[in-house]
């Protein structure tokens, strides 16, 4: 009987950077497990320092082509709680309208572009298309939508120019968002619809009791308020997130692994904040999850593509209830002046809190930065879940037990660019 | 028609946030008709299916900062009949390029707690200084329009059809008043390629340079401009030091003012 295995994917597919897995069997025990991220470090925590306060947010953007507008929203509200502004009114629901063009763009193209297909056994969403086109021409028509939302009120959906501290360089007219209504309303029916196919996909066995770690606030579903909480107990001010986390620097990554102190790894993203913050999703949005029976509580991570779901439903219809509300504002900034200060900012990327700090001086330039992005913190989980995945599926053929794995590490949506850093399968069965 | 027959497409990926690859995706009405007349016989960000080379044409994004990625664009350059980089890491370093105006060794010490596991080269350089590229297209990030456009052209053997004027004719072409002239805004329009559509002015900002130095900028010029308009010289530099630092034209002006 072969008693050791080696599982390699030397560079994981449908993920945003560069990684790899590694996983090495003996008998029915997994002795070593590694989501290898090797993408090139760039080095943005240095060289933001000595820049212009107001610089940032066009410079974190380039962190991440996928979510921009995470980086930019954490940058811009570090700032401005460092300088003691406020940003609400209209300016914030404007600022919350972008985030959901975000989210719409995000959760598509990882649901139907990059993870549908492992559910379904195509390499890619094109070869999927043949067999499935009405699925995938849906999905590229919702995915459009999120990016002309993020081009209507940024000027473009990947690296938008709009966003600045204290507010945006333009606001929109109404007429400019008015149009957009019907489409968002279709969108949002759309979603529900599709997610009732997504729903008869085969889900693998996976559950274990995570710490769920996200945004919360008291009114609404999280995009960039409130305090950051956790299903175990955590309830801190993000200015405390280092107090209760802390970060490692392993050989094998060139993204920094994060851990809850004293507990261990914990998860964010879709599921983590649907699962603590699920009774402030609009009506339409718990529908939908009901009408797939999908429960208030999940815990299986391979159910993220159907969560994801179920948060783009609630973007469509918060859009919808931003445009009808929206009134342009007098002025489309708050002004601010620096002084010497330090600020946290952090904002719910579609694949998880993306928290950052800064500090500048008098004149404004930034003398320290730190960005922790989702990824990061998703890595250690996602070793974990492959420890706790292979165990049971042993009786798969190499090939097939190593696509397994790719998509369990593809439940969390990862972005290793974002991370700074991609992904190799190597399952090693000695 | 075979699979054979069609032209094939390879994407490559170096230090970059992959938004420019994405804008592949992004082209949501054009992405199955493109789909349709070529093999993506390599691109990771959507597909987990690698053909073997040689292809007709590789898309190269992101910029050389290590010893591995050094060798490997040589290796991707023998396997590809057209090699065009998109995007300003790879035809100017990237943002990552401050580094060349820094100590590397700084940089790891302030990110990382375990300098010693990090692997960089001193500088983040783009591809055309290790390779011969066809062409290049610009921009932080590409538009994907000038994106179908080159892979359009590149697969029926004739130019791209890409605008190599400045942001400020855009500006013109679009109807936008001048904001360094209506509002006093520093803009580096005159001197910045071509390609977004004049998007910061038409949002009351002045142009930060995306899409890099156009052909024989003025940027002599433009940095008089700016300083006659009271802006410090240390913002000149950082203005010059963006996304295309490396580019040449925008190194040299920067380094002669800072």
């Amino acid at each position: 009987m072969d008693k050791s295995r080696t599982i390699k994917v030397d560079y994981l597919a449908r993920v945003e950077g560069e990684g790899a897995l590694y996983v090495k069997v003996k008998g029915d025990q997994v002795v070593d497990c590694k989501l290898n991220i090797f993408e090139p470090p760039r080095f943005f925590e240095a060289f933001l320092r000595g820049r212009r306060y107001t610089e940032v947010p066009d410079i974190t953007a380039r962190i991440c082509g996928i979510c921009p507008i995470a980086y930019q929203m954490s940058s811009v509200r570090a700032m401005e709680s460092a300088l003691g502004v406020t940003v609400d009114g209209q300016l914030r629901e404007l600022r919350r309208l972008i985030y959901c063009g975000e989210w719409i763009e995000s959760h598509i193209l990882h649901m139907f572009m990059l993870h549908a297909p492992d559910f379904l056994g195509y390499q890619d969403a094109l070869q999927m298309a043949a067999d499935f086109p009405e699925q995938v021409k849906l999905a590229l028509k919702l995915k459009k939508l999120g990016n002309d939302l993020m081009t209507v009120l940024g000027g473009r959906e990947i690296h938008p120019i709009n966003m600045r501290v204290g507010g945006f360089y333009r606001a929109p007219d109404k007429a400019e968002l008015l149009p957009f209504v019907e489409q968002l309303e279709w969108g949002r029916d759309a979603t529900a619809e599709a997610l009732r196919w997504v729903a008869t996909l085969t889900f693998p066995e996976l559950e274990h009791d995570y710490e769920f770690v996200s945004l919360s606030h008291p009114d609404e579903y999280p995009l960039f308020d409130g305090r950051l909480k956790s299903n175990k107990g955590l309830d801190i001010p993000i200015e405390d997130f280092d107090k209760h986390f802390e970060e490692e620097h392993v050989q094998h990554s060139t993204s920094l692994h994060c851990r809850v102190r004293e507990r261990g790894y914990y998860m964010v993203g879709p599921l983590a904040r649907y699962n603590n913050e699920y009774e402030k999703l609009p009506a339409v949005a718990r529908e939908a999850a009901r009408a797939i029976g999908l429960e208030p509580n999940c815990r299986n991570p391979f159910k993220s593509i159907l969560v994801r779901g179920v948060e783009t439903v609630f973007a469509f219809e918060e859009a919808i209830r931003i445009i009808r509300q929206y009134a342009k504002p007098a002025r489309p900034f708050v002004p601010t002046e620096p002084r010497q200060s330090t600020g946290a900012g952090c904002s719910e990327a579609p694949r998880g809190i993306c928290w950052h700090k800064y500090s500048m001086d008098n004149n404004g330039s930034i003398t320290s930065a730190r960005i922790v992005p989702p990824t990061s913190q998703n890595q250690g989980i996602i070793e974990d879940d492959l420890r706790r995945l292979i165990p049971g599926n042993l009786g798969l053929s190499d090939d097939d037990l190593t696509w397994r794995c790719e998509q369990a590490a593809r439940n969390y949506d990862p972005c290793i660019s974002c991370s700074c850093h991609f992904l190799r399968l190597n399952v090693e069965r000695s | 028609m075979t699979t054979k027959s069609k032209p094939t497409l390879a994407v490559w990926k170096f230090a970059s946030c992959d938004g420019c690859q994405l804008s592949l995706l992004d082209c949501e009405d054009a992405l199955l008709d493109v789909a349709g007349a070529i093999t993506i016989a390599n691109f990771p960000e959507a597909s987990r299916a690698v053909a073997k080379g040689p292809y007709d044409l590789s898309l190269v994004e992101g910029s050389i900062t290590t010893a591995h990625d050094a060798e490997r664009i040589h290796k991707i350059r023998r396997q590809s009949k057209f090699l065009v980089t998109i995007g300003a890491c790879a035809t100017a370093g990237g943002i990552q390029a401050l580094r060349n105006f820094a100590d590397v060794a700084q940089y790891t010490s302030i990110v990382y707690a375990h300098p010693e596991y990090i692997e960089t080269l001193g500088k983040s350089t783009p591809i055309s200084d290790h390779i011969k590229v066809d062409f290049e297209l610009r921009g932080c990030p590409i538009n994907k329009l000038q994106l179908v456009e080159v892979i359009s052209a590149f697969l029926n053997n004739r130019k791209p059809n890409i605008d190599s004027h400045s942001v400020c004719v855009e500006c013109k072409l679009t109807g936008n008043p001048c904001v360094m002239v209506a509002h006093g805004t520093p803009c580096l329009g005159p001197v910045t390629h071509a390609g977004c559509g004049a998007l910061c002015p038409s949002y009351n900002r002045g142009c930060f340079g995306c899409y890099g130095p156009k052909e024989h900028p003025n940027v002599e010029s433009m940095s008089r401009q700016w300083l006659l308009m009271n802006v410090p010289p240390t913002d000149l530099v950082r203005a010059y030091r963006g996304f295309n630092a490396y580019a040449e034209p925008f190194r040299k002006e920067s380094e002669s003012h800072g």
